[in-house]
């Protein structure tokens, strides 16, 4: 028997559950940041930004109308009907890891089945105003635990690759997205150049990504707009950046195909390789004067075109081809 | 309910062995144990004599929180809603001697031997049917005979393959077998997780007492799949084949794929190419040998039997045919659940194997045939009545419990259609201790042993003790209010 074969559906199962809760975990850090950080002049917060970046306008209208901070909130934290909400995400991380029971640890089903069921319990107020930070660090910390009990307990076979190159590639995408809305609704206008306004937002930014007080040891001098996209985007140690999280998707694929042999990831390395030299050969310079948007939209399409190849190479999507029957 | 008495009791001393502890004058598992006064039955009966029944409650809704966490769970459908429930299980457990062990193991590998002479019979020469040992149209006209598997040779002639025994006792103590689940028995995760529930949550309870181990099920049945893998394969791939998550029994599926460390596949994941059988892996096709499948006959190939069946592997059965894969239970066993075949099942053990069975049957009146008829329509307000393809409790008739309107109902369905039933007198199940609220009472169990064949036949030692929680309730199906219990085969 082959104990090294993994089996297609429990692959792209895993590289799920793994998005799913990175997915989670970055949406309670960003509500969190919203909440507590980003107020502007008058001490209001701007909720728009955030339906805005999950690209979710039409479906809260529908639902809420104008946005305000508990519906928004509670939208994104325990609507079940929004798929983009934590608890939509925990559930499809949690089915995921139903039908994986039989391949990841124990350890690992029961947290998730316990958090996900105790999300189940908790009452519509969490998400009022007051409530909302706790609830939120709950939830990361939560995610946090599970990535934790991931890589003390997860057998390391294939399996263990495609748990972190599911991890790897919704954390660059998420990364993507943040600076995307954010960094035009930041950069000032004439007349707020240098405003408090300003660096607290830019700030905000920076927390939204786990990146606040990374970003100060690199720069302690202080906030700089393409200073804080270069450090999301391009720094080489910050393992939430762009740069990082593309360089890792390669180094697990390499280890796929070569370790493990499975050469069918040929296809995926070349788009890897693609959205990979595109990151090593540009700077934040390059990026501002080309247009920032059209870069990370760029790279937006790349991160979905490895998953599309993932998808046939790995994952099964194909039509049964003869030629590949041993 | 009415209080059942009957003649020749063993257990009146219930009082002196359990505090306010009343078995009601039926068989009681424990109380009984007393009788033979070895050294662990005084400890056992020492340790429960002392129980607290208000801290055992407290522990052993931490352990239902703890199934439940784990996921130990089957799933039941409300409302279009999926609800997870645990198989409630009841701290107390349910003893066995070595000594009965002996024998109701030796009674369940004669069954298991007949079963797989009798099935391997009636797709090839049908020589039971030309003897007259059992009527030809209750093999042949059954809903569960598949014409298809005439003249297939199945590796090592074994079709039984996993084999779930139900048994109970009588008002004497007397093991006697209610049916035999031939195709799918389900229950034997519940075996091992009691045990691993009990001995984390009641330590106390298991300590210094020799049972026998539970541990051993999966490497079993891995051995077996592998001993009946097609001729000449070198290094055989098994797998699991599960309908998938929102099967109720989904767990289980889970559970013997890890305890066998084999993929647990669902349809989608299998195709048939060359009338061979692979999986999809992240390398691309792999051949699988040996399947223990938890699909049943109808679903498995919608080119073969039911044609809408979406969780089936189209083309699996011509591979089948061919010897190219194995499928554990084979197809075509469900001929010997039917509750009328169960009938004939001392008649055929005697016609294979030159034996009286070791087990006997409850007494049972075949309606099709015309003196069970009438003895049954005679006498239904004393016999249980039972659909003969049915399972999981539906459709029985208890007559001493039913309502004049149940029995017309059921007489008229009986002049109907005889042949769709059986009846047998009422059984006096055992009981067993049982903590209802605190309280130490008696409730009625069975006994499923799992029987697993390959080269050769292995028994569990003990099986799945099913309890019926209901105050005078002999339902101890979990669709109505059945729980389990741990089951301890001493060692000598």
């Amino acid at each position: 028997m082959t104990q090294q074969s993994l089996l297609a559906r429990y692959a792209e199962d895993i590289f799920w559950m793994a998005r799913y809760m990175e997915r989670a975990d970055n949406l309670a850090r960003l509500l969190e940041v919203n909440e507590v950080f980003a107020r502007d002049r008058r001490g209001a917060h701007n909720w728009d930004a955030i339906i805005d970046l999950n690209a979710d306008r039409e479906a809260f209208t529908k639902r809420y109308g104008t946005a305000k901070p508990t519906s928004t909130a509670y939208f994104y934290m325990l609507d079940r009907e929004n798929p983009s909400s934590i608890i939509s995400a925990v559930r499809a991380a949690r089915e995921n890891a139903r039908a994986l029971r039989p391949l990841i640890s124990t350890e690992m089903w029961t947290h998730l089945n316990i958090f996900y069921n105790e999300l189940l319990e908790i009452p519509a107020d969490a998400t009022r105003v007051p409530n909302m930070a706790r609830f939120c660090e709950r939830i990361r910390n939560a995610c946090h635990a599970h990535s934790g009990i991931t890589e003390g307990t997860f057998y390391r076979d294939q399996g263990w690759y495609f748990y972190q190159l599911g991890m790897m590639i919704e954390r660059a995408d998420q990364t993507t997205r943040i600076v995307d809305v954010k960094y035009h609704t930041l950069l000032p206008s004439a007349a707020e150049v240098g405003s408090l306004l300003d660096l607290s937002q830019w700030n905000a930014l920076l927390r939204s990504a786990a990146g606040y007080h990374a970003y100060r040891r690199v720069h302690p001098s202080g906030i700089e707009p393409s200073a804080v996209a270069e450090f999301l985007i391009l720094n080489r140690r910050f393992p939430r950046s762009v740069r990082f999280c593309i360089g890792e998707v390669s180094a697990i694929l390499s280890q796929l195909i070569f370790k493990f042999q499975l050469s069918r990831g040929g296809s995926v390395a070349a788009v890897v390789d693609r959205v990979h030299r595109r990151i090593e050969e540009t700077d934040i310079e390059k990026i501002i004067s080309d247009g920032m948007h059209e870069f990370l939209d760029t790279v937006q399409i790349d991160l979905s075109e490895i998953t599309s190849a993932m998808n046939l190479a790995y994952f099964g999507h194909d039509t049964i081809d003869e030629e590949s029957v041993a | 309910m009415k209080q059942q008495q009957h003649s020749g009791s063993v257990t009146s001393e219930g009082p002196d062995i359990l505090p306010g502890y009343d078995p009601q004058g039926f068989y009681c598992e424990i109380t009984s144990l007393a009788k033979d006064g070895s050294v662990a039955d005084t400890a056992l009966l020492e340790r429960l004599r002392t129980l607290d029944g208000a801290e055992l409650s407290a522990r052993a809704e931490d352990a239902s929180r703890e199934l439940y966490n784990l996921g130990i769970t089957f799933t039941v459908y409300s409302n279009s809603s999926m609800i997870d429930r645990i198989l409630p299980f009841d701290v107390l457990p349910r003893v066995i001697h070595a000594k009965e062990w002996e024998h109701v193991e030796a009674g369940v590998e004669q069954r298991v031997e007949t079963l797989n002479q009798f099935i391997r019979d009636i797709y090839h020469d049908k020589k039971c049917l030309k003897d007259g040992i059992i009527p030809a149209d209750l093999v042949l006209g059954n809903k569960n005979f598949r014409k298809q598997m005439e003249g297939i040779d199945v590796p090592g002639g074994v079709y039984v393959h996993v084999c779930g025994t139900d048994l109970v006792r009588d008002g004497e103590g007397t093991f006697r077998v209610l049916e035999d689940n031939a195709r799918t028995p389900s229950g034997v995760s519940y075996v091992v997780e009691n045990r691993h529930m009990m001995q984390r949550a009641f330590p106390d309870l298991v300590d210094d007492i020799g049972i026998r181990s539970v541990e051993d099920y999966g490497p079993r049945l891995l051995q077996a799949m592998l001993d009946v893998a097609p001729p000449g394969v070198m290094d055989p791939q098994v797998a699991l084949l599960s309908p998938g998550t929102y099967n109720s029994a989904y767990f289980e599926h889970i559970f013997l794929a890890r305890e066998m460390g084999v993929p647990l596949v669902e349809g989608r994941d299998l195709v048939v190419d060359d009338d061979k059988v692979y999986m999809r892996t992240t390398e691309g096709l792999e051949q699988v040998h040996s399947i223990y499948r938890r699909i049943d006959d109808d679903f498995l190939d919608p080119r073969a039997f039911r044609e809408d069946s979406l969780l089936g592997v189209p083309g699996i059965f011509e591979a089948y045919r061919k010897g190219n894969i194995t499928l554990a239970n084979a197809i075509g066993t469900g001929v010997a659940d039917d509750k009328a075949v169960y009938a004939y099942m001392p008649r055929l053990i005697e016609y294979y194997l030159g034996e009286e069975a070791l087990l006997p049957n409850v007494e049972t009146h075949i309606c099709r045939e015309p003196d069970g008829l009438k003895y049954t329509l005679d006498n239904l307000e004393n016999l249980v009545v039972k659909p003969v393809g049915e399972s999981g409790g539906y459709g029985i008739l208890i007559g001493p419990r039913a309502t004049k309107e149940e029995i017309e109902e059921i007489r008229a369905k009986l002049i109907d259609d005889p042949a769709n039933f059986i009846s047998q007198p009422m059984i006096e199940l055992s009981v067993c201790p049982t903590l209802i609220d605190g309280m130490v009472e008696p409730r009625h169990v069975d006994l499923r042993p799992f029987c697993v064949t390959g080269k050769s036949s292995w028994v569990l030692p003990g099986g799945l003790t099913r309890v019926a929680l209901k105050k005078g309730s002999l339902v101890v199906n979990s669709s109505q209010g059945g729980g389990s219990k741990d089951t301890w085969v001493l060692t000598d």
